[in-house]
């Protein structure tokens, strides 16, 4: 039982996973000598060598096609791509070749390859380089995609991720890289994560709050400050948005009868849409509440930072949505908190 | 063509046996016509026609039974063609989406009515527009047999939420089991086979089926002792002055009579009045305080026990009281007690004194917060004045619900109750 950072649990799980098997091999931007812009990889290249730590040229779209060369061709590839934003370059070369191919062509080959690729705002990044665009990959049918909230998930998923024979979507969030938490045993010893199972990883019986990633940790929180009011709030992390644990979701809304979503991404079109019609599709009968969505504002994320802590979707903003919903349902009664219950058709911020 | 669905007809009923059918397919019928009478789980009440046309035909035979909200008759239109039948709500697309969520593993609900909400109008057009309401709310009033047009919604635009419907089955005593929570329980273990079915070939028992008086009052009563912390409080009472005041009464009243429980319930009804604290109910939301003071009256039967309601009995003359006393006790031994008579009490007088017993401490009637319990009049040795002299007196004990009240508040009620009792003209005054 150790307390690593998520940072050190992605490490350390990578580095095992290279001992374990000398097909997994790493290719990306600035992973080699610079040890990776958020220092995941450090110590990589010295202890395993240019030949399975590749730096590569800003070329998005050229090194993750070579990683679906080699990953068709039996080696087990591990791109680093620098962050989300950046994969947009590669789009054609994930959806039209990497998810396709095993389908395209009868199950002749697989493509056993792992992208990770950090995303998230709140970093004074800037609009083209702070996004979340994971509704992007969890769209197409062929891919898989992860998004661990805690260090102990992290390393699970990514020995899940790097074991499977289809390619994986691994999300991190720049706002996590930092957190801590406990690994289950020595990072050898972690067992692979169940890919597409989400997790109640707090039990409650008022509401759910769904969430994925960082809003993940903060439904947490927001669960921990309406503990200390007397409300139970049940938190369930996706986890995995593609396949999608629908039946813990539904399950978990039947015992609660009300939900509010939370999701890093803009509002239209989003997760949180998804998710929201799984409730309603499993769970009319049980539920006393429109269900309430989080999200970004539907804004290029700002650069100032006082206008960019604004549109990202906070615990505050999770709060007012969870107090609206609760207070429509009679499980609290109006009190200080005096936000106006707005239509559920509006993201509430 | 309109469905005419089993009302609920009082706040125990779960399901209905139909008694007679007073009209016959091909008759017409005028909103307000008797149809139908039910026999509820208390009486027999008459069913109004709430749609005017013909009736087409009758689903539910005399003598059998149904459930609340299940559809017992069809009325169609009088003359006019017969408009479709409208779509049903539930019909489910053909083909199920591919990997739909959970719906495999949902509990298929229970069979409801298609237009159990809102029924067409023999028009066409439909009915006026349901109040708002949660799904859950709309599958627990099924499963409650609530009908959603009588309550009104705290949710955001008087949308009615959870609350309200577990509010309303508070206030309407325990309600049917739910049948969904039946199917979610976690495979309980079969109830093994009542003792009586066990040793129905005993040649020393009989065993006799439970009316429907003796099925009600088991389940409210132990709801009541299971739910409601009883506590008790006892009071002597010199009930000297009120014998006399009775005699006195009775001999300017003849040939009417009142008795002394008739004096006792309206002492009971002011009483509450001036302490409006004992006349409650408790919901784990609120404290319902009620405005009006209705007592109930404890009737023995043949078969079991009713509680009729003497309402607004603190505005009532105690002769009117008696009156009504009687006349209540009456139908209640002929069954002929309709549900609003037997229901909204907030607060119950029981008395065995004509049966000898002392005193007693009596079960209270759910949702009231409290009932009297009366014993008979003893001739006793007491002191007044330093001297042993004989004596009327009388017990009565009060039982509290604790939640509701306490015991400091129900004590200074019971003091008042027995000033009113030992100074009977207060009662009249």
């Amino acid at each position: 039982m150790a307390t690593v950072t998520y940072r050190q649990a992605l490490r350390d799980t990578l580095r095992a996973e290279m001992l374990r098997d000398e097909n997994v091999f790493l290719l990306g931007e600035e992973i080699g000598l610079f040890e990776g812009s958020y220092k995941i990889t450090e110590g990589l290249l010295k202890e395993f060598g240019p030949r399975r730590v590749r730096d590569t040229p800003i070329a998005e779209e050229g090194f993750v096609g070579a990683a679906i060369g080699a990953a068709m061709l039996g080696l087990r590839p591990v791109v680093e791509i620098m962050t989300i934003n950046f994969s947009l370059l590669a789009l054609d070369q994930i959806v039209n070749h990497a998810a396709k191919i095993y389908g395209m062509f009868g199950g002749q080959a697989s493509v056993p390859m792992v992208i990770r690729t950090p995303g998230g705002g709140g970093q004074q990044l800037g609009a083209t380089h702070s996004q979340n665009v994971e509704l992007f990959y969890s769209f197409i049918p062929g891919l898989k995609v992860l998004a661990p909230s805690t260090p102990a998930e992290a390393s699970a998923m990514l020995k899940a991720a790097i074991r499977d024979d289809d390619p994986v979507l691994f999300l991190e969030n720049l706002a996590l890289y930092n957190t801590r938490g406990e690994l289950p045993a020595a990072v050898e010893d972690v067992e692979p994560a169940e890919i597409g199972r989400a997790a109640v990883t707090r039990p409650g019986t008022d509401i759910t709050i769904i969430g994925y990633s960082r809003m993940a940790r903060v439904a947490s929180e927001v669960a921990e400050t309406l503990a200390a009011e007397g409300v139970s709030a049940e938190v369930v992390d996706l986890r995995s948005l593609r396949p999608l644990d629908r039946q813990t979701v539904v399950d978990s809304v039947r015992r609660t009868g009300c939900a509010v979503v939370a999701e890093d991404d803009w509002l239209t079109y989003g997760i949180g849409a998804e998710i929201a019609a799984t409730i309603q599709e499993g769970a009319f009968d049980w539920l006393d509440a429109p269900v309430r969505r989080v999200a970004m504002a539907e804004v290029p994320l700002p650069y100032a930072k006082s206008l960019e802590t604004a549109a990202l979707p906070s615990a505050e903003s999770l709060l007012t949505a969870v107090r609206a919903t609760l207070r429509a349902t009679g499980r609290i009664t109006p009190g200080t908190d005096a936000t106006s219950p707005r239509p559920a058709l509006e993201p509430v911020r | 063509m309109t469905e005419i669905l089993m009302p609920r007809l009082s706040d125990t009923m779960e399901e209905g046996v139909i008694s007679s059918w007073q009209k016959q397919p091909g008759d017409e019928v005028a909103v307000g016509d008797v149809i139908v009478d039910i026999e509820t789980d208390k009486a027999v009440m008459e069913y109004e026609a709430y749609e005017a046309g013909v009736l087409e035909k009758i689903l539910v035979a005399e003598g059998e039974t149904a459930a609340i909200g299940a559809p017992i008759a069809v009325i169609v239109p009088a003359g006019g063609a017969r408009p479709e039948p409208a779509p049903a709500a539930e019909a489910r697309p053909t083909a199920e989406p591919e990997r739909a969520p959970a719906a495999e593993a949902a509990p298929e609900p229970e069979a409801v009515p298609v237009g159990a909400a809102a029924p067409p109008r023999a028009n066409g057009r439909p009915a006026a527009s349901r109040p708002p309401s949660s799904p859950l709310a709309r599958r627990l009033a099924r499963d409650h047999g609530i009908d959603l047009a009588t309550l009104s919604g705290s949710g955001p635009g008087g949308r009615i939420v959870r609350a309200d419907i577990e509010a309303a089955v508070r206030s309407a005593g325990p309600a049917a089991p739910a049948p969904a929570a039946a199917a979610q329980a976690t495979a309980a273990p079969a109830p093994s086979a009542p003792a009586v079915q066990a040793r129905a070939d005993d040649p020393d028992v009989e065993a006799v089926p439970l009316n429907r008086f003796r099925k009600v009052a088991a389940r409210r009563l132990t709801e009541s002792k299971r739910e409601a912390p009883h506590f008790y409080l006892n009071r002597e009472v010199d009930a000297e002055a009120l014998l006399a005041f009775r005699a006195t009464l009775n001999e300017a009243l003849a040939p009417a009579k009142v008795s002394v429980n008739d004096l006792v319930v309206k002492a009971v009804a002011t009483a509450l009045r001036e302490h409006p604290a004992v006349n409650v109910s408790y919901t784990e939301e609120n404290l319902l305080f009620h405005k009006r003071v209705h007592v109930g009256v404890a009737v023995a039967v043949e078969d079991g026990l009713v509680v009729p309601v003497v309402r607004d009995a603190d505005r009532m003359s105690v002769s009117q009281i008696g009156r009504e006393t009687r006349e209540l006790a009456a139908k209640a031994r002929d069954g002929r007690l309709s549900a609003r008579e037997m229901s909204g009490g907030t607060f119950s007088v029981s008395n065995l004194g004509m049966f000898g017993v002392d005193s007693f401490s009596a079960v209270i009637n759910p949702p009231e917060a409290a009932i009297l319990a009366v014993g008979a009049v003893r001739d006793e040795p007491v002191v007044r004045d330093g001297q042993v002299v004989p004596g009327k007196r009388m017990t009565v004990t009060l039982s509290v619900d604790h939640r509701a009240t306490d015991g400091a508040t129900a004590a200074k009620f019971l003091a008042r109750l027995a000033e009113l009792l030992q100074n009977p003209l207060l009662i009249v005054a």
